[in-house]
């Protein structure tokens, strides 16, 4: 059963956020996965192309303008989801990453600023051999500062329980 | 980047030109620096073992990132990325360091796909595609698809 103080989460939404797209955090985004698309760093190059300016490579998004100090995640889950799973037995350091899902409407430039607002979409818990595990859906839209549309997001989480069910006693 | 690609030229089955990674270490500690992913299973052994895991591994994003290079690489500029998706399947490991600069040989990683589709909607001409990344042993860690948007030669897109 999911406990009732998570499963009311969802159709919830967190506080939007903010995150601003830096050029050189741009770089160090692309770098770091040893992408060296011109459009990303080299100003003079992505001014001729059809973005006119320096673009970020889709599923970059930017900084937060407001995080919280000594977050192992630069990237907000909703707090009050954090805080559920917490006490549920479900922490943080047990998470996996699932997948994700984007739709892209616009480019993200250097100097944006975008709002995001994520909703928990769906939260199923199952039974596995390691124990009990809660996969969460959560939906992101991300507006820029003109109010226009840039993506949305769907990401998938994998939450494990602290509290594995008993090994089953070995056949003999 | 490569020449421009366009719709024209799309036949369904066609084979996206595959892009070759490879992990490090080091590339994991730039990776958490630069997307904001501090957790230590990416990154300190110590903690990897004091949770039961085998090695530090890499982070899902990363190879998603190198999915979305594989199309934006393969699209080239006039192309856009519209839909993209990726599911974790296996855990993958990055290679240690050999120099201060240069990893230890080992696993070498490979970006693939397939167009499955090829259609126009209004005035956009798309092309649907199956993606994966293999690893070492030839085995499919990271599964997605993706949608894109080409140009065409025969209409002009403005």
């Amino acid at each position: 059963m999911l406990p009732e103080e998570i499963k009311k989460l969802i159709g919830t939404s967190g506080k939007v956020q903010f995150y601003e797209v830096e050029k050189g955090a741009i770089r160090r985004f692309a770098d770091a996965v040893d992408d060296d698309n011109p459009l990303y760093y080299d100003e003079e190059y992505a001014r001729k192309s059809k973005y006119g300016s320096i673009i970020a490579p889709p599923g970059f998004f930017g900084w937060p303008l407001k995080q919280t100090r000594g977050s192992p995640l630069a990237i907000d889950i909703p707090m009050e989801l954090e805080s559920a799973f917490e006490r549920a037995g479900y922490p943080l350091s047990l998470v996996l990453d699932g997948g994700m899902e984007y739709e892209f409407f616009l480019p993200v430039h250097a100097g944006d600023v975008l709002s995001a607002a994520t909703a928990v979409r769906s939260l199923r818990e199952r039974t596995t051999e390691a124990g009990s595990i809660i996969v969460a859906f959560l939906d992101t839209t991300y507006h820029n500062q003109a109010g226009a549309l840039v993506a949305k997001q769907q990401a998938m989480f994998v939450r494990r329980s602290l509290n594995p069910l008993p090994k089953e006693p070995a056949d003999v | 980047m490569s020449e421009q690609l366009y719709w024209d030229n799309i036949e369904v089955g066609l084979e996206i030109t595959p892009l070759v990674k490879i992990a490090t270490t080091q590339m994991l500690v730039k990776w958490a620096g630069a997307s904001g992913d501090f957790n230590p299973i990416h990154y300190d052994s110590a903690y990897v073992d004091s949770v039961g895991l085998g090695h530090v591994i890499i982070h899902g994003a990363v190879k998603r990132q190198w999915l979305i290079q594989l199309l934006t690489d393969w699209m080239g500029e006039q192309g856009s990325l519209k839909k993209f998706s990726c599911q974790y399947g296996g855990m993958d490991y990055p290679r240690h360091m050999q120099t201060i600069s240069e990893p230890q040989a080992g696993e070498t990683w490979l970006c693939k796909g397939k167009v499955t589709r090829k259609y126009v909607e209004g005035d956009l001409h798309l092309v649907d595609c199956k993606i994966g990344l293999e690893n070492g042993k030839g085995e499919i860690t990271t599964s997605g698809r993706a949608t894109i948007i080409l140009p065409s030669k025969t209409t002009s897109t403005i």
